[in-house]
């Protein structure tokens, strides 16, 4: 037996007072919601009895019907005010004088059955069926099952949005690693076996401690492939724990997992050789740990003629880039001094003769310049540099600079 | 002192004395010649599964040869990773250079040469890069020359048998007998033209067992 509330408006309401009743819920439309009552016979009684009840939990105006066919109470439930019980077999009968258009055909068969002056199921449902399969083909052939009441369909339930989500209390408060580490990877063996079993994967992990007389210690992981290797994921808690420990001891372990679809990649003979994302993602971490998150990336050069402006981003491994055009052949490239040294150079007739910095002294051999540059004198770090290379008697080239702004000298970089 | 036995006795003898027990031929197996990573450079080819040394004193040309292996490796492309001991790296000549940095992972250690043989030995150990950079030359010699002979030999296994390539770039050399290919990067003179710097001349030797010498002239990237 199934029944099917229909009422404009609310139709969360309509999902709340079904699931009062049972769990297998279909919402049909915004407006109707059909769900399974069989068995709530011995609980509340005869069919009026159940409709009755559903009613009353609804507290607002609707229309309820019953029917042992799913489409029946649907239709009924749209074509008849107030609550209808269809007794079974009966389901023609009740629905033979609602009018057509509560079936959902197309226009083109609604229009059809318009002009061969069929109004009414009932005079759907009493046409010879083989003619109507004959000229309609198989949605007319549906539809007069419909109109007949014995479409006999499968409900299609409702299902819960996943939440991948677990929490421990601890009956003794964890201020170690270690044990926190087992506990951490018991929770993700569970979650994780949960994600297999949904055949999804998990792009973030949220974690949050509850701590003894202290805010909660809250972090997030954003992993740039969707895993669920329990290992893995345990290694970059553990890492980011070590890297940011928790203030206070530990009361409660709650980790939530974001499900996504996992990753699917085809490889190939000829593609770029590339780390795997998992082992990847463990390295970057521990690296970072070694030398902190800003030192480990991926350098972006920022649209700025400042001298060494750019940006560090997180390194993905994913797709790696194409470059179609030839590299530059035999290019020479600049080491840097970070920061630059501080220099005092020599000058004669404007020209530097002779540098000195701390680990470097020389004649200048050989030099090209100067190159100005200068830019930001809107800002609050304007910079007005002129450059020079220099040649000094040990052979090594150097590029030096004087910051015309203050008048000093810094040693930039090599060339190498 | 016993005569040297000829590498034909030496097959002979084992075989004499082992080929009862196991049915097997025994013989020599050639080693196949490593896959040689282009760099663009007359001469040079860094062999994959290896660990290679680049070497000489500063504005030698050891970064040119390296940027230029980058640049080829990054377009083909194959993910690198650049363990830059001494913060050196400069990414603006590199990208003017053909180094695809959206491939490339910098590890800056910040002069630190004991934190930059572990970002080497993690990145090496979780593979899958085309080319591992270990630059020493951005720390003082006497830090690198700390670095044990069994460190060298670990990575030098660890690459063993991988596509990876392994370069070290230092003043001097420090691996020794673990690495296969030596680079002596030496600049014989430099080019200045009126205000512009035109170049820098480089030899560079290879060895140590091929001592072939090579040379060319690197030059600074110009923007039209």
């Amino acid at each position: 037996m199934y029944a099917c509330i229909h009422a404009e408006g609310n139709p969360l309401l309509l999902v709340e007072c079904a699931r009062h009743f049972s769990p297998r819920i279909e919402e049909t439309s915004p407006d109707t919601v059909l769900f399974d009552v069989r068995g709530l016979g011995s609980l509340i009684g005869e069919p009026q009895a159940i409709a009755q009840a559903i009613a009353n939990r609804a507290g607002i105006p609707v229309s309820i019907a019953l029917s042992i066919d799913p489409d029946a109470a649907v239709i009924a439930a749209r074509g008849i005010r107030g609550i209808t019980v269809i007794p079974p077999g009966g389901e023609a009968a009740v629905l033979a004088p609602l009018p057509l258009n509560l079936l959902s055909g197309s226009p083109e068969t609604a229009e059809l059955l318009d002009a061969w002056g069929i109004r009414t199921l009932g005079e759907l449902a009493a046409l010879p069926p083989l003619g109507v399969a004959a000229r309609l083909g198989n949605e007319g052939a549906h539809l007069q099952q419909l109109a007949q009441g014995n479409a006999g369909r499968q409900i299609r339930p409702l299902e819960d949005a996943l939440r991948f989500e677990e929490e421990m209390e601890l009956e003794h408060p964890v201020d170690l690693l270690e044990p926190l580490s087992f506990l951490l990877s018991r929770i993700l063996g569970d979650l994780c076996a949960r994600l297999a079993f949904h055949a999804l994967s998990a792009d973030e992990i949220r974690l949050t401690l509850i701590l003894e007389n202290a805010a909660p210690h809250r972090c997030a992981l954003r992993l740039p492939v969707p895993m669920r290797d329990v290992k893995t994921l345990l290694k970059l808690l553990q890492l980011e724990l070590s890297a940011r420990p928790p203030g206070a001891p530990i009361l409660k372990i709650r980790i939530e997992l974001n499900p996504v679809k996992p990753r699917t990649q085809q490889h190939g003979l000829f593609l770029a050789l590339a780390p795997e994302p998992a082992k990847l993602e463990v390295t970057l971490s521990r690296l970072s740990n070694l030398l902190g998150r800003e030192n480990v990336g991926t350098p972006e050069l920022l649209d700025t003629h400042r001298p060494d402006s750019f940006r560090m981003n997180r390194f993905a491994a994913t797709n790696a880039r194409h470059a179609e055009d030839a590299p530059a052949n035999e290019a020479l490239v600049l080491r840097r001094y970070r920061p630059p040294r501080h220099a005092q150079v020599r000058l004669q007739n404007e020209i530097p003769v002779h540098i000195a910095t701390g680990s470097l002294q020389g004649k200048v051999l050989a030099h090209a310049g100067p190159w100005r540059s200068s830019g930001d004198w809107w800002q609050t770090e304007p910079w007005d540099h002129a450059e020079w290379d220099i040649a000094l008697a040990d052979g090594a080239l150097y590029r030096i600079h004087e910051d015309l702004r203050t008048g000093r000298w810094f040693l930039e970089g090599s060339y190498d | 002192m016993a005569a040297a036995i000829s590498q034909a006795q030496l097959q002979t003898s084992i075989a004499e004395r082992f080929q009862n027990r196991f049915d097997v031929v025994f013989g020599l197996r050639d080693q196949a010649a490593p896959d040689l990573l282009p760099t663009g450079l007359p001469g040079i080819g860094i062999p994959r599964g290896t660990l290679t040394e680049i070497f000489g004193p500063a504005s030698s040309g050891r970064t040119g040869i390296l940027t230029a292996t980058l640049a080829r490796a990054t377009r083909r492309p194959e993910f690198c990773a650049l363990i830059d001991a001494g913060d050196a790296f400069d990414p603006h000549s590199a990208s003017e250079a053909g180094v695809l940095l959206p491939n490339l992972l910098w590890v800056r250690c910040g002069g630190s040469a004991e934190n930059a043989l572990k970002a080497t030995d993690l990145v090496v150990q979780a593979g899958g890069f085309g080319i591992v950079v270990l630059d020493l030359a951005g720390v003082a010699a006497r830090e690198a020359r700390r670095i044990s002979l069994a460190s060298w030999f670990r990575l030098r296994n660890a690459v063993e048998k991988t596509s990876t390539a392994l370069v070290v770039v230092e003043e001097e050399l420090n691996a020794h007998s673990c690495s296969t290919l030596q680079i002596a990067s030496h600049a014989s003179g430099c080019r200045m033209q009126g205000r512009l710097l035109r170049g820098l001349e480089v030899d560079a030797m290879l060895g140590p067992r091929n001592r072939s010498k090579t040379g060319f002239t690197l030059q600074p990237v110009l923007h039209e």
